[in-house]
């Protein structure tokens, strides 16, 4: 909400009545980020995890993102999830310039993301190599937490207009900033 | 069991079978190139072997050898329970004129892997009802798992978008991105007085 709050104000008209006012962009740039219709394009084993999270355990519809569609016409939020070869890097581009405006794009994972180990003769390395890209979710495939991370992080940027591409962060972990092992940090939580 | 077979394919092709060998229950046949579908036919239609199943059919490229590539066969029978693997040797260290018979008239399952061998090493393979490229698009040249195919070759489909100023290192700072949810595992990262946090 953190834009639509800051743009909107409210008026004191005496008598207990009120009104606020607020920016058009930003009304409507909060609607769209809580009404994702997304694109699920699965290819790869990333699949798995893409289904994970939008099952009730982790349940990305919490974020207003519930509806799939599985035709681009419909949708705003193309999910690129798992390796894009070179045969399909034509279809991939194809779904995209259906899709009507304003649309996002969610590499999701590494493969998606930068192509990872497949730097070879049949993938590509990368989806923004084919379409511009939003927000870039790294992980092998990535954790639930991240791809959460990943559409809040996109609606961060719906709600402030901003289109230049992100990388979902990895979450801070104290453990790793003080260089000490899982065995050490259960001694510190015990203590 | 496995010696009484190569022993009796000896005995049918005795001019067909360049080398054996048989290690650890694995029994291999080197064959001439020109005898291949004909010890295939027998293999398969011997009641003594009854090869029954192609389990694979993939081809080596060994780029410093003459012949340079190694088509390589694995059969299986599931009546009799044993196997065989067969190889020939075709085409010369340039790449050309590797051609060998094709085994899809007497095992369907020969179609798709010689259909692959075709793609990915160039092999041909003559009397297959259907040599095209399996894998890989028909606009591709080359055969990319040829030891002289370059590692890093791409043939793009449709051209790479080219966008200055995108680098894909985090462009962000704390305050943007995981809104809430910055997850900590230790209690005491969050306790001020720790000295451990901070």
């Amino acid at each position: 909400m953190g834009e639509l709050k800051r743009s909107t104000q409210v008026i004191e008209a005496g008598e207990g009545a009120a009104f606020a006012t607020t920016k058009l962009e930003s009304m409507l740039a909060w609607a769209q980020k809580y009404s994702l219709f997304m694109y699920p394009f699965v290819t790869a084993c990333c699949g798995m995890e893409f289904m994970s999270v939008s099952s009730p355990r982790y349940d990305f519809s919490r974020f207003g993102s519930e509806a799939p569609r599985f035709s681009p016409r419909q949708s705003d939020l193309l999910w690129v999830v798992g390796t894009i070869t070179q045969r399909q890097a034509p279809i991939l581009k194809r779904i995209y310039e259906q899709m009507a405006e304003p649309k996002w794009v969610l590499a999701f994972g590494t493969c998606a993301s930068c192509g990872g180990f497949y730097d070879n003769y049949a993938c590509v390395a990368g989806v923004d190599k084919i379409i511009p890209c939003d927000v870039y979710v790294p992980g092998c495939p990535p954790r639930p937490e991240g791809v959460l991370d990943g559409l809040m992080l996109l609606q961060d940027k719906i709600q402030s207009g901003d289109r230049r591409p992100s990388i979902v962060k990895p979450r801070h972990d104290p453990a790793v900033d003080q260089g000490l092992g899982l065995i050490d940090l259960k001694r510190a939580v015990k203590a | 069991m496995a010696q009484a077979l190569i022993d009796l394919i000896k005995r049918q092709f005795p001019s067909a079978v360049l080398e054996t060998h048989s290690q650890h229950g694995d029994d291999t046949l080197v064959l001439n190139a020109l005898a291949w579908k004909s010890v295939a036919e027998f293999l398969f239609s011997s009641p003594d072997a009854a090869m029954n199943m192609l389990v694979d059919l993939t081809v080596v490229d060994y780029a410093d050898r003459e012949p340079r590539f190694e088509v390589v066969a694995h059969l299986l029978s599931l009546s009799l329970g044993h196997r065989l693997r067969l190889k020939a040797r075709v085409g010369n260290p340039e790449g050309e004129g590797a051609a060998i018979a094709s085994l899809t008239e007497i095992w369907a399952s020969a179609n798709w892997a010689e259909r692959e061998a075709f793609d990915m090493f160039g092999v041909t393979f003559i009397g297959h009802p259907d040599l095209r490229r399996i894998l890989m698009y028909p606009e591709f040249e080359g055969h990319p798992l040829r030891r002289d195919y370059p590692a890093d070759k791409i043939q793009p489909l449709i051209p790479y978008l080219e966008i200055p100023g995108i680098e894909k290192v985090a462009p962000f700072g704390r305050d943007e991105g995981m809104s809430f949810g910055r997850q900590v595992h230790a209690r005491w990262a969050e306790d001020p007085d720790d000295p451990r946090a901070n």
